[in-house]
C-alpha cells in the first residue's frame, strides 16, 4: 500500500508517459512499414506537395533573378484579359468539347460491336485498335503531318483522284485546328474501348437472362442493362478524356507550332511559351492555376451529373 | 515461376478475373435471324473492318515512306510499290542526323533505369499500404492518391526552379529521380498484394525472417505478373515522354528520342522520307513491346477498374 502510493508520487502521471510510450512502442514495432513507405512519400512530398504550394505561391508574384516581388492578383488580371489566352482557351475548350463526346460515343459503339464477336476476334480487333496508340505523340503527329501535306500528302492525294482539293489542312488558320481534330475523329480509342469491353464482361449474365425471359430485344438489352450498368465506365472515360483534351499540346507543338497566327494555340502550350520561352514564371503558375481550376470543376460537374447509385 | 503454372499461387492470384470473364461470355451473344439481320451484321462487321483498317492506315503509311526513296515518294503519284523498297531514307537519317543511335540509347537507359526504380520503390511502398497496419496509413494512402487529380502542368514551373535550384538541370537526374516512383504504380501494386494469400508471409514472420526479406523471398516472386504490368507501363511512359525532357535536357547529346524527332522535324521539314523513318525507328521497339507483352498492357488497364468503384 504505501509503495504503491510512493510509487504514485514518484510518476505524477502515470498514464500519459505510458501512453507516449506505447505510441513509441507501437511506431518502433511497426517501422519497416515507414521505412518501406520513407522513399515514396519522401519523393511525393519533394516533387508533388512543395511545388503544388509553390506554384499558387508563384502565381501571385513576378519571377525576377533578384527575388520574386508580390504583385498580388496582377497575373490573374493579366491571364484573364490577355487576348491570347482568350484564343488558346477558346480552342482548348472547342477541341474539348468535339473530341470528348464523340471519343466517348465511338468507343462505346465499338466496343458493344465486339462485345458479341467471338472471342478470338475479339482480341485481333482489340489489338488493332490499340496498336497505333502503343505509338508516342510525337510519331503520330510527326504521321499526320506528313499525310496532310498540302502538296504530296496522302490525303490531298487521294482527294485529287476524286477531283477535290487540293485542301490547305494545317497551312491555313481557317482549316488548322479542324485538321488537328479530325486526326482525333478518325483514330479508333483503342484504350477506352479495352476499358469498355472489360466493363462489359463483368456485369452479370443473369441480368441478360432475365431480360431474354422478359423478350427483350437485343437493342432495348443494350439501352436498359448493358449501358446504365456501363456509367462509372463512362464517367471514369469522360473525366479521364477531358482533363487529356485540355492538356493538349504535343500534337499542337509537333504539326504547327500553334500557328498559323494563334489558330492552334492551346492552353498548355502557352504555359510552356510563356514559361520557358519568355521567362514570366509567375505568368505561367497563373495561367496553370487558370486551367487546373477549369479541370477540376468540370470533373465535379461531372461526378455530380453522373453519380446516380448504380446497383447491381 | 511462370505464370502458365494454373495451381500455383500465381494462378491463384490471377483466377478471379478469368473467371468473371467465362461466367459472363455467352447468353447475351447477339446472334442474326432471318436475311435482313445477317445483312444489317454483315454491314457492321464490314464498318469495325474499315475503322481497324483506317486506324493501321497512318503507321502503314509511315512504315511505307519510311522504306520508299524519298525522290518516289515526292513523285505524282507517289511511286509507293515493293518494288521501290529501299532502306536509302535509314541510310540517310543516320547521315543527316548522327546523333540518333544515341537518342536511342539515351532513351533505353533512362526508360530501363525509370523502370527498375519504380518497380522497387512501388512494390515496397504497395506492400506496405497493402500488408501492413500501421498508425496514419490510410491517410497517407488517400494524400497521395487524390493529387493524381492535379494536372502536372501545375508542377511543370515549379519543378523546373527545383531542378535548376538542385544543380540537375541539363543532367538525367532531373527526369529519373523525380521519376523514381509513381502513384499509380503504388496504387496498382496496393491492389495487387492485396490480392496475395498472407500464409506464407505469416510463416516466414515466424521462422525469423526480416520484413525485408519477407518482401525480397516472398512478396517480389509472387508480385511478377503485377510487376510484368507496371514494368511495361512505366517503360513505354517513360519511352514516349516528351514534355519534361523538352524542358530540362538542354544538350544535343543527352536528347532523348521524342525531343531529338523534334528537332530533326524542324531541321528537314519537308524531307518526309526521312522523318518517317525516325518515326518508325522510335515507333519500333513500342510496337515490339506492344506484341511481347499484349496480356500483361491490356491486363494493366483494367487495374483502374478500381478507382471507377
Amino acid at each position: 500500500m504505501v509503495d504503491g502510493l510512493a510509487r504514485i508520487k514518484q510518476d505524477p502521471e502515470p498514464h500519459k508517459t505510458n501512453k507516449v510510450r506505447s505510441v513509441l512502442k507501437l511506431l518502433y514495432k511497426k517501422r519497416w512499414a515507414y521505412y518501406f513507405i520513407a522513399p515514396a512519400t519522401i519523393l511525393f512530398c519533394i516533387f508533388t506537395v512543395i511545388p503544388v504550394i509553390r506554384s499558387f505561391i508563384l502565381a501571385f508574384q513576378e519571377f525576377r533573378l533578384m527575388g520574386n516581388v508580390w504583385v498580388g492578383l496582377d497575373n490573374f488580371k493579366y491571364v484573364l484579359t490577355d487576348p491570347v489566352f482568350h484564343k488558346a482557351m477558346r480552342n482548348t475548350a472547342l477541341y474539348t468539347v468535339i473530341m470528348v463526346p464523340q471519343g466517348v460515343l465511338k468507343a462505346l459503339v465499338l466496343a458493344s460491336i465486339l462485345r458479341n464477336l467471338p472471342e478470338a476476334m475479339q482480341t485481333f480487333f482489340r489489338g488493332a485498335y490499340y496498336l497505333p496508340g502503343v505509338a508516342s505523340a510525337v510519331v503520330i503527329s510527326m504521321v499526320w503531318k506528313w499525310i496532310y501535306d498540302p502538296n504530296f500528302g496522302l490525303f490531298n492525294l487521294i482527294l485529287g483522284k476524286f477531283g477535290f482539293g487540293p485542301y490547305p489542312w494545317l497551312t491555313s488558320p481557317k482549316t488548322s485546328l479542324t485538321s488537328i481534330m479530325l486526326m482525333g475523329i478518325l483514330t479508333a480509342p483503342g484504350y477506352y474501348i479495352i476499358l469498355y469491353l472489360a466493363a462489359m464482361k463483368k456485369i452479370p449474365r443473369e441480368l441478360y437472362e432475365v431480360a431474354d425471359i422478359d423478350g427483350a430485344t437485343p437493342f432495348s438489352k443494350w439501352w436498359n442493362v448493358t449501358l446504365p450498368l456501363l456509367k462509372p465506365t463512362t464517367l471514369y472515360i469522360t473525366i479521364t478524356s477531358i482533363i487529356g483534351s485540355f492538356q493538349i499540346f504535343t500534337s499542337a507543338y509537333v504539326m504547327t507550332q500553334g500557328g498559323p497566327g494563334y489558330s492552334t494555340m492551346t492552353v498548355v502550350y502557352l504555359i510552356y511559351n510563356t514559361a520557358f520561352r519568355d521567362f514570366e514564371f509567375g505568368l505561367a503558375s497563373a495561367q496553370a492555376i487558370v486551367l487546373a481550376a477549369i479541370i477540376v470543376f468540370i470533373s465535379i460537374f461531372n461526378f455530380r451529373a453522373f453519380s446516380t447509385d448504380v446497383q447491381y | 515461376m511462370s505464370n502458365a503454372t494454373g495451381g500455383s499461387v500465381l494462378g491463384r492470384a490471377l483466377r478471379p478475373r478469368k473467371e468473371s470473364d467465362m461466367t459472363s461470355t455467352g447468353g447475351l451473344h447477339w446472334r442474326p435471324r432471318g436475311i435482313l439481320q445477317w445483312i444489317g451484321a454483315i454491314l457492321v462487321f464490314l464498318f469495325i473492318v474499315a475503322w481497324a483498317a483506317l486506324s493501321l492506315l497512318p503507321m502503314a503509311w509511315m512504315f511505307t515512306s519510311a522504306f520508299t526513296p524519298s525522290s518516289a515518294l515526292v513523285k505524282m503519284p507517289p511511286q509507293v510499290s515493293v518494288k521501290n523498297f529501299s532502306l536509302a531514307n535509314f541510310k540517310d537519317l543516320l547521315k543527316k542526323a548522327p546523333l540518333l543511335p544515341r537518342w536511342f540509347l539515351n532513351t533505353a537507359f533512362i526508360a530501363s533505369v525509370a523502370t527498375v526504380a519504380n518497380l522497387i520503390f512501388d512494390t515496397l511502398a504497395g506492400y506496405a499500404f497493402a500488408k501492413m497496419d500501421f498508425p496514419g496509413r490510410d491517410i497517407i494512402f488517400w494524400v497521395i492518391l487524390s493529387t493524381m487529380m492535379i494536372p502536372s502542368q501545375v508542377t511543370l514551373v515549379p519543378m523546373f526552379l527545383l531542378v535548376n535550384k538542385l544543380g540537375w538541370y541539363d543532367s538525367y537526374a532531373a527526369i529519373l529521380v523525380p521519376g523514381m516512383c509513381q502513384t499509380f504504380g503504388i496504387f496498382m501494386m496496393k491492389q495487387f498484394i492485396q490480392t496475395l494469400p498472407a500464409d506464407m508471409e505469416d510463416a516466414a514472420r515466424v521462422d525469423g525472417c526480416s520484413e525485408l526479406g519477407i518482401w525480397w523471398r516472398i512478396i517480389l516472386p509472387l508480385c511478377k505478373p503485377g510487376m510484368a504490368v507496371l514494368g511495361i507501363s512505366v517503360f513505354m511512359g517513360q519511352w514516349k515522354s516528351f514534355l519534361w525532357p523538352l524542358i530540362v535536357l538542354k544538350t544535343e547529346r543527352k536528347f532523348l528520342l521524342e525531343q531529338g524527332l523534334t528537332t530533326l522535324q524542324q531541321q528537314f521539314f519537308t524531307d518526309y522520307g526521312v522523318l518517317m523513318s525516325g518515326a518508325a525507328f522510335a515507333a519500333i521497339p513500342m510496337i515490339i513491346v506492344f506484341f511481347f507483352f499484349q496480356r500483361y498492357l491490356i491486363e494493366g488497364f483494367t487495374v483502374g477498374d478500381v478507382l471507377k468503384g
